[in-house]
């Protein structure tokens, strides 16, 4: 008879950046049962958040994630501006897209490394790594900051980026496609990655709907949804194409992140080269009143901000639902029957970013 | 010196911890590993065993549940070693501080030897508080032998 044997799997663990526990109840090298245990970084920001300026809050929402930090703010700004009835200028919401798709590309950069990294290939770590300095030296140029960079704002963008600098972006995204185009290569048709990632942790189309997954976890089984569909800031123009996978393993959930990198590419250059003439923001005027719900894509799938606002200037609640909050129970499906080898490629495959779902 | 205080000065062996920090300490952190910073060149090696570390890296404010694996980790490395707080969370809290689950900073659990400021703190400033950190680790050691002799 074998023997049941539970490991702790983190909070702290070389493979995870951040604190998350799961418990494996294991039977020999095989996965029986995975649970897991969170609140190691909760700090109760919706609760601050009704406590602090309905303005202020912009850096606080931010602050939720620095991976993702412009995409919070962006969701968050956007609520409150159709609350307050204002108009974006077109060029503040084409900025928009620019920022949040460097940010896609970043943060998928980051991931494409750890992932290496999970599965013992440092060097491929270490390119995408570096690779992803490009795009932190777009952020200090364009921005002023490497991480947090607190560029949007309620009515628009803090500050706009001078051609020059729009030139110099697109002379640094043409390197990086050229690294990238090296880096993805080894992802995808390296023989050892491929025995680590192909049929791991597969997650059916079905199950991946009813467990509610998100983003790239879910369009690498084959649905097709995508929150950039539903036309916010200048998406409406600049349409974009979910890109979906079938497999629904975790060399599918990696294949997702390449294209979209790809895509986000595509829509920077897009962007830049449409970017309108006008304001770059408008002043808000009077308070919020009344309740919004805000949708925004992030790189690890859709984000929802619940405001309800009463024309004070505090807010009388912030609900936040990160996509990685609805990656757990998907993940928690994936785990069980896989190699505890396996472990750490599998829970890195849906991208977790433990700091947004605790908030 | 003798040799351990040598080796130990001249390849520091980190432990990163994040007691509840947004990531973006975290992902500063890493970016000091990676070929552009390359901290690896000074003998840093970043390590995930506690009882190998001699410095403890904080990012983030220290919350009522990870305080508690915060002092164990601390408490699993052996002397000498040095903590060093990264980012205005770990020092006071930060946009945090006034959150209802959050305990302060890093000081409010564990004898912090450097605090480097930012939200987040770039590379290079991270760089420079691992070396300090080494500085005072060595006056210390340094002290204690002559205590004992
Ligand atoms: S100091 Fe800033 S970047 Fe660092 S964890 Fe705190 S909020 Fe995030």
């Amino acid at each position: 008879m074998a023997q049941r044997t539970v490991i702790p799997f983190g909070p702290q663990h070389p493979v995870l950046p951040e604190p998350i526990q799961l418990k494996l109840t294991l039977k020999d090298e095989i996965v029986e049962e995975a649970l897991p245990h969170i609140g190691y970084v909760h700090r109760g920001v919706e609760k601050a958040a009704e406590r602090m300026d309905y303005t202020q809050n912009v850096f606080l929402v931010e602050r939720i994630c620095g991976i993702c930090s412009f995409i919070h703010a962006l969701c968050y700004c956007q609520g409150l501006e159709r609350l307050m009835g204002l108009e974006v200028p077109r060029r503040a919401a084409y900025l928009r897209v620019i920022w949040s798709e460097l940010h896609r590309l970043q943060s998928h950069h980051l991931w494409l490394g750890l992932y290496a990294d999970a599965f013992g290939f440092e060097s491929l770590f270490m390119e995408f790594w570096r690779s992803r300095e490009m795009l932190m030296d777009i952020f200090e140029k364009t921005a002023g900051s490497r991480v947090i960079i607190s560029a949007c704002c309620i009515g628009g963008v803090r500050r706009d980026i001078s051609d020059q600098h729009l030139q110099e972006t697109l002379e640094t995204l043409k390197m990086l496609e050229a690294a990238f185009d090296k880096s993805s290569e080894v992802m995808l048709n390296d023989y050892t990655v491929k025995k680590r990632t192909v049929g791991k942790g597969i997650l059916p189309a079905d199950k991946a709907i009813l467990l509610g997954a998100a983003g790239p976890v879910l369009r690498a089984s084959g649905v097709e949804q995508d929150a950039r569909q539903t036309g916010f800031a200048a998406y409406d123009e600049l349409r974009v194409e979910p890109v979906v996978e079938t497999a629904g393993d975790c060399y599918a959930r990696a294949k997702v992140r390449i294209r979209e990198c790809r895509q986000s590419l595509d829509l920077v250059r897009r962007a830049i080269a449409g970017l309108p003439d006008t304001d770059i923001a408008v002043r808000p005027k009077g308070r919020p009143n009344g309740r919004t719900i805000s949708r925004v894509e992030q790189p690890r799938g859709e984000l929802l901000y619940f405001l309800a606002a009463n024309g004070t200037q505090k807010l009388d609640r912030l609900r936040v639902r990160t996509p990685t909050f609805a990656n757990v129970a998907p993940l928690v499906h994936m785990l069980p029957g896989c190699e505890v080898a396996d472990v750490p490629v599998i829970v890195l495959s849906i991208d977790p970013c433990i700091s947004c779902t605790e908030r | 010196m003798g040799l351990i205080d040598i080796a130990r000065s001249k390849s520091p062996w980190i432990l990163h911890f994040d007691a509840g920090a947004c990531n973006g300490c975290d992902i500063e952190l890493l970016a000091c590993l990676t070929p552009v910073y390359d901290v690896e060149r000074f003998g840093i090696i970043n390590i995930g065993n506690p009882k190998h570390a001699d410095v403890l890296l904080v990012t983030g404010t220290v919350n009522k549940r990870s305080a508690r694996v915060l002092r164990n980790l601390y408490d699993q490395m052996p002397e000498p070693k040095a903590v060093v707080a990264i980012g205005a969370c770990a020092l006071s809290g930060g946009v945090f501080h006034q959150c209802y689950n959050i305990l302060g900073g890093v000081d409010s659990v564990l004898p912090v030897d450097v605090y480097v400021p930012g939200c987040a703190p770039k590379p290079e400033a991270i760089i420079e508080g691992v070396v300090m950190a080494l500085g005072k680790m060595q006056e210390r050691e340094h002290a204690r032998k002559r205590g004992a002799a």
